[in-house]
């Protein structure tokens, strides 16, 4: 049923390259969509967004990304309201950027410090309000937190 | 090229209007405009009209035929949506009508209305906007988003939070006199220092307010005010747009806005100018930071030097180069799809000398207009002159 799009996981229809896309991250093998000319960007793609190349394959995210800004949100959505305050990170992970929530390892750090010029990896987690699948940047320390 | 004036100008007052339709709104709005102009509405052959969250703040789809009836007018009625730049892109589409000869009288502008909707819903649906599955479902909110430009610029550029309170400051003592305005009173940098955050760094008072509203404009040819003897002394003479990749993160730069330097550069052409001749402005401060990247897009300011213009008082009232009189979207309001028209209805009586704060720029010839949709992924601008 997955090529006409009626999932029947309970996803949108409209979302299963993005679904995909989670599970290979999930899995450790997150990817970008990268062209000839070595622009990245995220599935689905048909061509480049940059400059429309139809010459398309999949390349491995770097394993850390770099935090290129941040923000500690306070009024969320209906969708995240028992995850506020979190923090929302843009990342650079190679051949694209990623946006995620930063969390820490231990739970109780809510939200964690987070700065620009941190390193990351990155993982999927679950929403604290209904469990949905969202992006999940994890800081990288000395000290190992995870 | 014919030659675009705006013939008349008409706005609903910005704020709470519970119980009151959106097509009741909109109506208000165009026939001040009709009244404003002298401009007979049977002589309309075109309505553009923006809207951006109808569907889900009035259950509300295709509403252009519906404010087309409310305003008394028949004729080809389109509905433009480009999230907050709604009724700039409806604005620019009129302008072209007329400037390429296709019609004479144009209405143009849009409505919002939002504040029926409790605040998480608003915020939910202001959040669609951006891209849904790679930034809404990461939990970027609309002033999330904005906070995260904010963190990057201050990160390129240096500035900080209190930059940003005398922008909010600013705008908010330009509201008062306004008799549209949403927020009449004006706040000191302290208060908008203390007040709760929202997405940090971005705090309560450097967010625009939920508003409900609705703008619109007459535009008409040259030779149509000429024939009916109006009295339309500004002209249309410049309009660009510029588009960007949807998600912040797929941008160039996180802490600039490359449509709008786009739509600038397009409308600054097009009217013959250069940034140095613009005298006044009203550009899209959704929220203070996005004031900051919109005077840099407009050539104001270098990027890195709009982050201090209101704080040394270069863009303030009485400063060398007025910005947001109207009180912007911040302390004005933004009814989403209606702020395209409120700005240019604003400049347009700034440039007339009607506007309450037409005191503050006596001898300005050329005004320019920045609307925003989304991060920018969207953006419009006009150049208006007094030809007459």
């Amino acid at each position: 049923m997955s090529d006409d799009g009626a999932a029947d996981d309970g996803t949108a229809p409209t979302d299963r390259d993005h679904a995909e896309w989670l599970d290979a991250l999930a899995d450790g093998d997150g990817f970008a969509i990268v062209c000839p000319d070595g622009h990245g960007s995220l599935p689905p793609r048909r061509v480049c967004p940059d400059c429309g190349s139809p010459d398309l394959s999949r390349e491995p995210l770097d394993e850390t990304g770099t935090v290129e800004t941040y923000s500690v949100v306070h009024v969320p959505s209906p969708r995240f309201a028992d995850d506020a305050p979190y923090a929302t990170a843009v990342a650079d992970f190679g051949p694209t950027r990623l946006t995620g929530i930063v969390r820490g390892g231990d739970a109780s750090d809510d939200p964690p410090s987070v700065g620009i010029g941190d390193a990351v990896t990155v993982d999927v987690g679950e929403r604290e309000t209904d469990g949905e699948r969202l992006v999940v940047f994890r800081p990288v320390t000395s000290a190992g937190d995870d | 090229m014919t030659d675009v004036r705006v013939a008349g100008v008409g706005l609903t007052s910005f704020g709470s209007h519970p119980g009151r339709t959106g097509r009741d709104l909109f109506a208000e709005a165009a026939l001040r405009a009709f009244e404003d102009g002298d401009v007979d509405k049977s002589d309309v052959e075109e309505l553009n009209y923006g809207n951006f969250m109808g569907a889900l703040a009035e259950h509300q789809g295709h509403q252009a035929p519906l404010m087309a009836e409310a305003a008394g007018v028949r004729c080809p009625a389109t509905r433009y949506e480009s999230a907050c730049a709604s009724a700039g892109v409806a604005v620019r589409e009129a302008v072209r009508t007329v400037a390429a000869g296709d019609a004479d009288v144009v209405l143009a502008g849009g409505m919002e209305r939002m504040t029926n909707l409790p605040t998480d819903e608003v915020t939910e649906g202001l959040a669609i906007a951006a891209d849904d599955l790679f930034e809404v479902r990461a939990g970027v909110t609309f002033p999330g988003a904005y906070a995260l430009m904010a963190n990057a610029y201050f990160d390129a550029y240096g500035g900080g939070r209190e930059d940003l309170a005398h922008v909010a400051s600013k705008n908010h003592a330009n509201a008062v006199p306004n008799e549209y305005a949403q927020y009449r009173r004006e706040v000191s940098v302290d208060e908008a220092m203390d007040a709760p955050p929202v997405a940090e760094p971005l705090h309560l008072y450097d967010a625009c307010p939920i508003t409900d509203g609705a703008s619109a404009l007459v535009l008409v040819s040259a030779e149509y005010a000429e024939r009916h003897g109006l009295d339309a002394p500004v002209a249309v003479t410049g309009t660009g747009q510029g588009t960007d990749r949807m998600a912040l993160g797929d941008r160039e730069h996180l802490a600039r806005t490359p449509a709008a330097d786009d739509a600038a550069a397009a409308a600054y052409a097009d009217a013959g100018i250069d940034a140095g001749a613009v005298d006044v402005a009203e550009v899209h401060d959704c929220f203070t930071i996005a004031e900051v990247l919109a005077l840099e897009s407009l050539g104001l300011f270098e990027p890195g030097e709009g982050i201090s213009a209101a704080r040394e008082g270069i863009t303030t009232a009485d400063g060398d180069l007025p910005v947001n009189l109207s009180g912007g979207l911040k302390a004005k309001g933004h009814p989403v799809g209606a702020t395209g028209g409120s700005q240019i209805a604003e400049l347009t009586r700034l440039l007339r000398g009607d506007h309450p704060n037409s005191e503050r720029v006596p001898d300005a010839d050329v005004g320019v207009a920045h609307n925003a949709g989304g991060t920018v992924a969207s953006a419009v601008v006009h150049v208006l002159e007094v030809a007459e």
